[in-house]
């Protein structure tokens, strides 16, 4: 092979692999065009998905500062989502252990924006009664045992027994006449309430209503006891920090 | 070397012969002490010999798989073992409380969001005032742990090519830095921190923090490509992340120098370097003059440190050269 038709070679070669690297690299818009990132619930503080995924550096630092470990990166499979923070709210929901938005405070670049001074102004979503039919207090059941079953690996700060440690919920049983778990481990005063079904005083079915202070932590997602969860969380269902 | 010249070479340029008026006396006088001098077979002999027992030498290169792998751990050990020494990855972190930004992941985010983020600039000056001391591409051999597995890539690379299993497909080097400013024009562009999703610095740093997950694919693809197509693909013609750190260390004080009196001009040091075009004064009768600092390129690895049998290649601290 001669030389010229060397170089002419690996020019060619050098365009082919710089463009497929560049192709490569875009590729991550695909999955946020899909919206795989929509539905997922971001951080306290998080800026609006668009500008969140702009801001965010990828160090996974409020990950490391989050007492109950409810936060998660991305993986491949969300695009420029990837090494970006989200929370699982069914599997470990954030309820506000560390009081004072430790997630806010490690982000260097204010992808989780300081706006929220404390956790009743954050907005990272509004929880929804999803599947009614499901809901053991509009059915009138009460409800025994541990919320998420004896294998669940969850944590809840249960403020009346340790202020600074989150337990295992798998490790604290319940008995109640009534489930009134969603409002009773909502972190945020008045956000869910339990309301009457009818006007009939000795009917015992209640159902739950979201209110305007909820957040959107995800905690009553997680505690529901109903598999799968009767109340979920949409995220960013009041709109996030612009 | 100008400093124009060494960033020239690094964005691609090949070097040349420096011009007759580019030679300093005592360089001169060198090169023609060389040629006028013929060696003998014993010397040739003798010299064969100190190059074979050179390749033994693995001084810096252990040095530096030592200091690679202690800082990835403290990142690891930092966060299993709550120690809260380094907290974060290699793309933003506080070291014992301080913010440290990589300063290619910083340039991204800055110019995706298009914010100046205060803490960015404490990180990134920090960061800066660090690699300018310490080097620029020191980062890249030193740190980066996907240079780590390249290293090893490449010596399997080196195998199969010696057996004629492969051979390697150099690119034109000049597309890192048409890569670094596409990069740079995407994030600005589209609002996203695009280089980000393919960076296999950033996805090795997480797994080894965060735990493995799929995107360590993208680093299985790169070190196969590595193996049987291109050696050192990623680092030598793609890595935006080099050419910004290259930039620093262009003036950093800590530098290999090379020395013509001592050498033999056997070609040994650009055979390991990761970027021989740095080592083209190393050629018979190149060297501009008798102390040449390598250029803005070098990753400071000290492949050529070692395996260089006569101490014409060392490591070298500008202005204290009479301390050390």
């Amino acid at each position: 092979m001669s030389r010229s038709d060397e170089a002419r070679r690996r020019f060619l070669r050098s365009v082919l692999i710089g463009g497929a690297t560049i192709g490569a690299a875009l590729a991550g818009w695909l999955p946020v065009a899909r919206g795989a990132n929509t539905s997922r619930l971001r951080p306290p503080g998080a800026l609006a998905e668009d500008q969140f995924l702009s801001a965010c550096i990828k160090c996974g630092q409020c990950v490391q500062v989050c007492p109950v470990k409810a936060i998660e990166l991305g993986d491949i499979d969300a695009g420029f989502g990837m090494g970006v923070p989200h929370i699982a709210a069914r599997a470990q929901a954030c309820d506000f252990s560390c009081d004072a938005l430790q997630c806010i405070l490690a982000c260097p670049t204010g992808a989780l924006s300081h706006h929220p001074s404390k956790k009743e102004e954050v907005t990272m979503g509004v929880a929804r009664l999803d599947k009614p039919d499901a809901c053991l207090a509009r059915q009138g059941r009460g409800f025994q045992g541990a919320a998420r079953g004896s294998a669940f690996k969850g944590v809840h700060r249960y403020a009346e027994i340790d202020r600074w440690k989150a337990l295992a919920i798998a490790d604290h049983p319940y008995d109640l006449p009534l489930c009134d778990l969603c409002v009773r481990e909502c972190p945020i005063k008045d956000a869910i309430v339990m309301a009457p079904m009818s006007a009939d005083p000795t009917d015992p079915r209640r159902t739950p209503v979201v209110k305007d202070a909820c957040v959107g932590c995800g905690m009553c997602e997680m505690i529901c006891p109903a598999e799968p969860s009767a109340i979920v969380v949409v995220a960013g269902g009041k709109g996030r920090v612009a | 070397m100008s400093l124009f010249k060494s960033l020239a070479i690094m964005l691609g340029r090949e070097p040349v012969k420096p011009a007759p008026s580019e030679f300093t006396e005592a360089a001169r006088a060198c090169h023609d002490c060389k040629l006028a001098n013929k060696r003998s077979k014993e010397e040739r002999d003798a010299i064969q010999h100190a190059m074979h027992q050179a390749h033994q030498v693995h001084t810096w290169r252990n040095r530096r798989w030592v200091a690679l792998v202690l800082v990835n751990l403290l990142f690891v050990v930092s966060y299993r073992f709550d120690v809260q020494l380094v907290e974060g990855a290699l793309t933003a972190s506080r070291v014992i409380g301080f913010h440290m930004a990589d300063l290619n992941s910083a340039l991204q985010v800055t110019l995706a969001f298009k914010t100046i983020l205060i803490n960015l600039v404490i990180g990134t000056s920090t960061v800066l005032a660090m690699w300018w001391l310490l080097g620029g591409r020191t980062f890249c051999s030193w740190v980066c742990p996907y240079h780590l597995l390249a290293e090893w890539a490449e010596a399997l690379h080196l195998y199969l090519a010696a057996k004629k299993i492969v051979s390697d497909h150099p690119l034109d080097r000049r597309l890192r830095a048409v890569l670094w400013l596409t990069f740079a024009g995407l994030a600005f562009a589209s609002g996203y921190p695009v280089f980000e999703f393919i960076s296999p610095t950033g996805i090795l740093s997480r797994a080894l923090t965060y735990g493995p997950g799929l995107s360590l694919g993208v680093v299985a693809v790169l070190l196969a490509i590595e193996v049987f197509y291109s050696r050192r693909m990623w680092c030598r013609y793609i890595c935006p992340i080099g050419i910004t750190y290259g930039v620093v260390g262009a003036v950093s004080p800590l530098r290999v120098v090379f020395r013509p009196q001592d050498c033999h001009h056997e070609g040994a040091c650009r055979k390991v370097c990761l970027v021989p075009h740095v080592l083209d004064c190393t050629k018979k009768g190149f060297a501009p003059d008798i102390k040449v600092p390598i250029g803005a390129d070098c990753t400071r690895c000290g492949l050529c440190v070692d395996t260089c049998p006569t101490g014409a290649l060392r490591f070298e601290v500008k202005g204290l050269e009479k301390l050390l």
